[in-house]
């Protein structure tokens, strides 16, 4: 079957009877591939995850191994820091709640295999404050590790010395940027800083070498060491490589969490087969499918996209939305993102002005303040869909609508801004009649209502 | 009915008046011996333990921080006001939030959070942020995305966490609060 799950870092996920403590864990052959790694050598294990060809899963879909090569361990006279990104707070997302909560070692083991790769003495876990659970699972989890002799020093009799510590965050999407996390964690507002000259790989925490990496691209580190980085890439497609977590939310009957290799399925089998199709008999309307910053996409629509064919040529195909590939490079030809793997469902009841009037209130509420476009444009995207969708909506707003995203995107310090502007660039370009409808009944009667909450 | 509801290991209340003890003293300097390279680092988890010990982040508490760290009192107080986790204000005892974001919207959250408000009895105050009950027993906000989006709508009381809220839901979590 087309949609059978491949289960590599959901591995022992739900799983009856595995719990989330270190003796679970070794039993089930924790920190072995700890072992092979520290006997393999930092140079090699870096070696596999570059032929891995895997991609960062927090989102930006950069490749690890390339990300991991912008810093020579011996060559840099700075200490080198790693930290794990489990900010998670992509709307949509919520794949490393999973990991954190059901299997916070396999997480360790994944971060303490790269910190050795790249000479990493002193690391950190930054995780969203919001998961009240989840710090106390990680903080746990790390007692045992160094009590079992997994971290602290002179780790397994190798010499090799490693330190992580929890950090957690307040609330702020932001700390999701890489640099802006990486000021959180200076104990600073979390306002992200300038490329260049601020690469984390040059200068990040403390201006030092650092290395930011998701929870979801750290557990792959684990699995990548175990198999080998060929065998590795042998899972999904080329340049899409390994297993996905997906997360389905909103209008699906099954919504929740799985893992596939990449573009292994499409959309609609992800809809229909996986998720067993729109709820309350419903028709699909949109999908939003890598988080909600990502571009919203039409049911109906037909996307013209490049695909290598089988002799290597390059041809043209036409691919209609449910037929869309779930990875990165067709997601990213649609003209949308597979991001972080938040896949969000919308059916025909919904109202696009609601919808995008939440989204967009959800951006003005974590814009950092830093840079004018974003801080003030956010304010007025939020400020005009209320106004649309409380009934009192201007004739030319859906056209100021896109002016004032056209001038957030691309002026703005972190990809922030692109994350505010794209979807409403492109709800108001899909869904354009029905804002102008909306605002042609204007008055009370146009309130409609349809997602529960109107901010 | 349903089981009690804890109120978990977190002070939402108050008062920031109470003693600092030898016992948070040593908490303190565990947190900043995690940051060997910049003491400054440990604002962020000082902020927690203090929220968390005495319900809000008031005067007392950034001055506190600020001189442990041999730091400006801006410079931790820059951080109250930008993180939205933390406070300046007692809340409820059971301090509810309710998130807000597309999917748990989708899910209803928006008749969740007025079934609350309900149960409450909370009326919109003048302040941003946390609706507060009179006898200081109840607390009530929106929050932005708590990623669990497949289990909407999501619900945090205090440090305790529960899915698929819906308004039967949440008037047993509200009768378990004791």
């Amino acid at each position: 079957m087309a949609c059978r799950e491949h289960r590599l870092v959901f591995k022992n996920i739900d799983v009856r009877g595995y719990t989330r403590d270190i003796a679970c864990y070794q039993k089930h052959g924790g920190y072995e591939i700890l072992k092979k790694g520290l006997a393999m050598g930092g140079g090699a294990i870096r070696d596999e995850v570059k032929k891995s060809q895997l991609r960062g899963r927090g989102g930006a879909g950069f490749p690890t191994g390339t990300k991991w090569s912008f810093i020579d361990p011996a060559k840099t006279t700075k200490p080198i820091y790693l930290i794990c990104n489990a900010d998670e707070s992509e709307p949509g997302t919520f794949k490393d709640r999973q990991i954190i909560h059901k299997d916070p070692h396999q997480l360790l083991e994944g971060m303490i295999l790269s910190c050795f790769a790249n000479g990493v003495k002193l690391a950190y876990l930054y995780i969203r404050c919001e998961f009240t659970e989840g710090w106390k699972i990680m903080e746990k989890a790390l007692e045992e590790a160094r009590a079992a002799g997994f971290l602290g020093q002179n780790i397994l009799k190798t010499g090799y010395d490693l330190e992580i510590y929890v950090h957690r965050g307040a609330g702020a999407y932001i700390c999701g940027e890489e640099t802006g996390l990486i000021e959180s964690l200076e104990g600073k507002r979390a306002y992200p800083r300038i490329k260049p000259p601020y690469f984390p790989a040059v200068l990040g925490l403390y201006m030092c070498p650092t290395i930011v990496n998701n929870v979801e691209t750290l557990c792959n580190v684990k699995h990548i060491v175990d198999m080998g980085g060929e065998a590795y890439a042998k899972i999904g497609r080329s340049n899409n490589t390994g297993t996905r977590l997906l997360c389905v939310s909103g209008d699906v009957v099954r919504p929740g969490y799985y893992e596939f290799p990449v573009g292994a399925l499409t959309l609609g089998q992800l809809i229909n087969d996986v998720c067993g199709g729109i709820r309350n008999g419903n028709r699909l309307k949109a999908v939003i499918p890598g988080g909600s910053s990502a571009k919203v996409l039409k049911a109906g629509e037909v996307y013209k996209i490049k695909e290598k064919g089988l002799d290597g040529k390059m041809l043209d195909k036409e691919v209609g939305l449910e037929d869309l590939r779930l990875d990165f490079d067709t997601l990213a030809a649609a003209g949308s993102m597979a991001g972080s793997g938040g896949v969000i469902v919308m059916d025909h009841t919904r109202d696009m002005v609601e919808c995008l009037a939440n989204i967009s209130a959800f951006y003005a509420h974590e814009s950092c303040g830093q840079c004018t476009p974003c801080r003030e444009g956010v304010l007025w995207l939020k400020k005009i869909l209320g106004r649309i969708a409380e009934g009192h909506g201007r004739e030319d707003d859906p056209a100021l609508l896109k002016e004032v995203a056209d001038r957030i995107a691309g002026r703005t310090i972190c990809a922030f801004g692109e994350a505010a502007a794209w979807p409403v660039q492109s709800f108001i370009a899909k869904f354009k009649a029905e804002f102008s409808a909306r605002i042609s009944r204007n008055g009370s009667a146009s309130r409609r209502d349809t997602i529960s909450l109107l901010h | 009915m349903s089981t009690a509801l804890e109120v978990g290991t977190e002070n939402c209340a108050g008062p920031e008046t109470g003693e600092i003890t030898p016992a948070l003293e040593k908490q303190a300097a565990e947190l900043i011996a995690r940051y060997p390279v910049s003491a400054r680092s440990a604002v962020m988890p000082l902020l927690h333990l203090w929220q968390e010990t005495f319900g809000y982040i008031g005067p007392r508490g950034v001055e506190w921080i600020a001189k442990k760290l041999s730091l400006q009192e801006i410079q931790v107080l820059e951080l109250v006001t930008f993180y939205p986790w933390f406070r300046q204000r007692p809340y409820g005892k059971f301090h509810f939030r309710v998130c807000r974001t597309l999917p748990c919207a989708l899910g209803g959250a928006g008749k969740t959070f007025a079934a609350l408000q309900k149960l409450m009895g909370l009326k919109p105050g003048t302040h941003e942020g946390a609706m507060v009950s009179a006898d200081g027993r109840f607390s009530l906000e929106y929050s932005e995305c708590l990623a669990s989006c497949g289990t909407a709508p999501v619900v945090l009381c205090n440090d305790n966490f529960h899915e698929k809220v819906d308004e039967k839901k949440a008037t047993e979590l509200v009768g378990g609060c004791s």
